[in-house]
C-alpha cells in the first residue's frame, strides 16, 4: 500500500466507524480487517507525514458530518467515527510536538465535586476529539481545586463542567470563583452542560456557554474560534 | 416452482388469559348450548345438511325457521377436516399471506364497510383541524386500496368503504367492489358478498385480474367474509346460503359472529365466549359438513355495548378480555383466527383514539391472533374511513409490532454482550453506541415513531400524516396494468365506467 492509499484507507476507516480489527465497521463486514488504529500506527512506521494524516482523519470526519446532516447516519454512527478520530489522534500524540503541529485548543473536562455521571461528559469527550481538540477529561467528582490545577497546568483555552444533579450544579459555581480567585478565570471559556442546568443557570454563575448537548458543544467551540 | 414467500407478519410469543381448564370448560360450555338450546336456523339447506349429519331438528320459533342441535360428535368430525394452515394468496406474490394456527405469526389489515370518508384539512379555518365527511364511492374505495397497498403495516385488504355511487344496485355492487380492491391493491382482498348471485361474477373477475382460474386457485388472490350468526344463535337465511355455496367452491372464508356483551350475549368474559365460540362452532361445523377440507377462518368479532347508548363499545376493557379468549379457543381447535383491533369511540382524529386504538392493537396483536381486521383508519367504532387515520394507524402498528416481536437469543448471543461489556469497560469513554450499528442492522434497534417531528403536537402529527396521505396519492404505482384491465372489463357485468375507477 503506498502512502495515498494508506490516506484513503484511514479516511474512509474514519467515515466507516471502524476503529480497529476486532470492530466490525459501519456496514459490519470489517472484522479482522486493520481500522484506523491499525493504519495510523502502520502510517507512523512508514514515516507518512503526520500533518497529512491528520488531514485524512479531518476528511473523513467532515464525510461523516454531511452523512449525519442528510440523516444517513445517526448519533451512534458519528461517535464510531469520532471515537476512531480520538483513538487517532491518542496514537499521534508523541508526534505533534515534534512536526510542530498545533491542535485546535485544550479543553479541560470534569463531572464537578460530588456527581458520578459521566455518559454525557463522555460524549462530549468523544466528539472533541473527533473534532480536534486536545481534550484532557478529568473524570467525575473532581474538586473545584483540582480542576483549576488542572487548567492552569495545561494553560486550557477551554473548561468543561458536567452535573447531572440540581444539587451538584451548583458546584460549578465554586470551580468559577476558584478560577477568580486564581487569576485564571480570564483566560479561559467556561461551558458547562447537564439535564438539570439551563442558559439562565450559566448565566446567574457567570459561565461563558451553556451547552445542551454535545453538538452544542462543537458549535459554541466554534464560534469561540471564528470570535477570536 | 419456487416455493412461496409470505409476508413476515411479526411472530410474537403469546400472552394467554385463559387457563388450560379454563379453555376446556368453555369448550363445554359451548357444547352444552349448541345441544340445549342449539341454533335458531333460518335457511331450509343448513337444515338438511345438519339432520343429516345426525343433528337433531325441530320446528323453530316462527315459520320457516327451525331449530337444530349439534351433538359434541358432529363437531367434534368437522373440526378434524379443518385445515389448520391456510394460505391467502396475492397479486403480489411476495404479499401472500400463511396463517397457520400452530404459529403465532400476525398479520394486520383493514375492515368495516364505511359509509362515510373523512377527509382532513390539517391546517383549516383559524389554524384548526377541519373535517370533511364524503359518502362512500367506488372512487374513495380505490383510493383506499392504493393508500392501504401503499402502508407497510398493511397486510390484507377488506373493503372498508361502502360504495354508494348512483350506478350501484344489488346486482352489480359486489363486482364493482371486488374490481376496485383488486385493481390498486397487490396484497390480498378480502370482503363480504352482499348478492350470491354475484359470487361467481366476483371470482370471473378475480381470475381474469389472476390471468386464469387456474393461477386464481393456485395463488387464491381473493377470499370472502360471512357472517351467518346474528346473535343470540340465530343463523340467518341468506348469508347461511353464501356460506354453503362458498364452501361447495372451496374458497376460504371468515366464519364470522359479532354478539354484542350485555345485549346480544352475556356481558361476563365467560358467557360471552361460550355463546359466540358456539356460534362459531356451528358455522365452521357447517362448512366442513358441506365441503371437509374448506380452508376457514375463526372469525370473532365479540364487542361490549355501551351502557348509555347500546352502541358497540370496541375501546372497552372487556373487548380485549373478549377477543384474547377468543384467540385462545381458535388455537385450541388449530383453526386461524380472524380477531379485531384498532377500533374506538371517538370520531376524530385525536387523544382519545389513540388510547383506544393502542389498547387494542398492542393488546391482540399480543395474543398471537393470525389476521387482525379492523386495524386502520376507521373511527366513530366502525362507521368512518378516515385516510390519514390509517396514516397515522401504520405508524403506531410499527411500534406495536416492534413491542411484541418475539424474542430470539441464545448462549452465543449473551457471549457476544459479556465481550461487548468488557470491551466497552475497557475503553476510555465507556459508551456503548459503537455496538448499536450491529443491532440496527439486524433489525433489532427500533426507529422513532414515523410521525414525530420538532412540533410534537397533535396538530403538527397530523399535519405530517395528511402530507404522507398525499404524497401515496400522488402516485399510481399499485394499478393493475392496462391489457390485464381491458380484458377484465370484457369478459365482466355490471362494472361502472372507467372513470369512476380512476385517481
Amino acid at each position: 500500500m503506498n502512502k495515498e492509499e494508506l490516506l484513503s484507507q484511514i479516511k474512509r476507516n474514519v467515515v466507516l466507524g471502524h476503529i480497529d480489527e476486532s470492530d466490525e465497521g459501519f456496514d459490519g463486514d470489517m472484522e479482522g480487517q486493520p481500522g484506523v488504529t491499525e493504519l495510523v500506527a502502520k502510517g507512523l512506521e512508514e514515516k507518512a507525514p503526520v500533518q497529512e494524516i491528520i488531514s485524512s482523519l479531518s476528511d473523513g470526519m467532515e464525510i461523516v458530518g454531511e452523512r449525519f446532516e442528510s440523516e444517513e447516519y445517526l448519533i451512534p454512527d458519528m461517535l464510531a467515527s469520532a471515537e476512531c478520530v480520538g483513538a487517532a489522534m491518542g496514537i499521534l500524540e508523541p508526534h505533534l510536538n515534534a512536526n510542530d503541529i498545533k491542535r485546535k485548543g485544550t479543553f479541560i473536562i470534569a463531572t464537578v465535586e460530588g456527581d458520578l455521571h459521566d455518559i454525557g461528559k463522555n460524549i462530549v469527550v468523544t466528539m472533541l476529539k473527533g473534532a480536534g481538540y486536545d481534550v484532557k477529561d478529568l473524570g467525575i467528582n473532581i474538586t473545584a481545586a483540582d480542576i483549576v490545577a488542572a487548567v492552569k497546568e495545561h494553560k486550557a483555552q477551554y473548561l468543561g463542567l458536567s452535573a447531572l444533579l440540581t444539587t451538584t450544579m451548583v458546584k460549578m459555581q465554586d470551580v468559577i470563583e476558584e478560577l477568580k480567585k486564581q487569576g485564571v478565570r480570564d483566560s479561559v471559556k467556561v461551558l458547562i452542560g447537564g439535564a438539570p442546568t439551563s442558559e439562565e443557570f450559566a448565566k446567574s454563575i457567570g459561565a461563558d456557554a451553556h451547552c445542551r448537548d454535545a453538538f452544542a458543544a462543537t458549535d459554541t467551540l466554534k464560534s469561540f474560534e471564528v470570535a477570536a | 416452482m419456487s416455493a412461496p414467500t409470505f409476508r413476515p407478519g411479526t411472530v410474537v410469543k403469546p400472552t394467554e388469559r385463559l387457563s388450560r381448564e379454563q379453555v376446556g370448560l368453555i369448550h363445554d360450555a359451548s357444547m352444552r348450548i349448541l345441544h340445549d338450546p342449539g341454533i335458531v336456523c333460518y335457511n331450509e339447506e343448513a337444515v338438511s345438511i345438519y339432520r343429516d349429519a345426525g343433528c337433531g331438528v325441530a320446528d323453530g320459533p316462527q315459520k320457516k325457521s327451525w331449530i337444530v342441535t349439534i351433538p359434541h360428535d358432529v363437531v367434534r368430525r368437522a373440526l378434524q377436516s379443518v385445515p389448520s394452515r391456510i394460505v391467502l394468496g396475492a397479486r403480489d406474490p411476495s404479499n401472500a399471506l400463511e396463517l397457520d394456527a400452530e404459529k403465532p405469526r400476525v398479520y394486520f389489515g383493514t375492515g368495516s364497510e364505511t359509509n362515510i370518508v373523512l377527509e382532513v384539512d390539517p391546517a383549516g379555518a383559524n389554524g384548526a383541524p377541519a373535517y370533511r365527511e364524503q359518502r362512500g364511492t367506488v372512487n374513495r374505495l380505490c383510493d383506499s386500496a392504493r393508500l392501504c397497498d401503499a402502508l407497510d403495516n398493511v397486510d390484507f385488504f377488506i373493503r372498508n368503504v361502502n360504495v354508494q355511487d348512483d350506478g350501484i344496485t344489488v346486482e352489480n355492487k359486489d363486482a364493482n367492489v371486488f374490481f376496485a380492491a383488486l385493481l390498486y391493491c397487490t396484497k390480498h382482498v378480502q370482503a363480504g358478498i352482499s348478492n350470491l348471485d354475484a359470487l361467481d361474477e366476483v371470482l370471473r373477475i378475480a381470475a381474469g385480474v389472476a390471468g386464469g382460474e387456474d393461477r386464481l386457485r393456485a395463488n387464491p388472490r381473493v377470499s370472502f367474509i360471512t357472517c351467518l350468526v346474528k346473535s343470540p344463535l340465530q343463523m340467518v337465511d341468506d348469508t347461511t346460503q353464501k356460506t354453503i355455496e362458498i364452501a361447495r367452491r372451496g374458497w376460504p372464508l371468515v366464519i364470522s359472529s359479532s354478539p354484542q356483551g350485555g345485549s346480544t350475549a352475556p356481558v361476563q368474559e365467560e358467557g360471552m365466549v361460550a355463546l359466540i365460540n358456539a356460534e362459531i362452532l356451528a358455522g365452521v361445523t357447517l362448512t366442513q359438513l358441506v365441503n371437509p377440507g374448506t380452508p376457514v377462518l375463526y372469525g370473532a368479532v365479540p364487542v361490549r355495548v355501551r351502557l348509555d347508548t347500546l352502541h358497540d363499545y370496541y375501546g372497552a376493557p372487556e373487548f380485549v378480555h373478549y377477543n384474547s379468549d377468543c384467540v385462545q379457543m381458535a388455537r385450541s381447535y388449530l383453526i386461524p383466527c380472524y380477531s379485531t383491533a384498532g377500533v374506538g369511540d371517538s370520531s376524530q382524529p385525536g387523544l382519545q383514539t389513540g388510547v383506544e386504538k393502542l389498547l387494542s392493537h398492542l393488546a391482540m396483536a399480543q395474543t398471537g391472533a393470525q389476521y387482525i381486521h379492523y386495524a386502520f383508519g376507521l373511527l366513530d367504532r366502525t362507521n368512518v374511513f378516515c385516510p390519514a387515520q390509517a396514516v397515522i394507524d401504520d405508524a403506531n402498528l410499527t411500534m406495536v409490532r416492534e413491542t411484541v416481536r418475539r424474542t430470539r437469543f441464545g448462549a452465543d448471543e449473551l457471549t457476544r454482550a459479556v465481550s461487548e461489556v468488557r470491551s466497552t469497560m475497557s475503553s476510555g469513554t465507556r459508551l456503548f453506541a459503537r455496538h448499536i450499528r450491529r443491532y440496527r442492522r439486524q433489525g433489532l434497534v427500533s426507529d422513532p415513531y414515523a410521525l414525530a417531528g420538532d412540533d410534537p403536537s397533535e396538530s403538527a402529527v397530523l399535519q405530517r400524516a395528511c402530507e404522507r396521505l398525499q404524497a401515496i396519492r400522488a402516485t399510481r404505482s399499485s394499478r393493475l396494468d392496462q391489457s390485464t384491465v381491458d380484458a377484465v372489463r370484457r369478459e365482466a357485468q355490471g362494472l361502472l365506467p372507467p372513470e369512476a375507477f380512476d385517481l
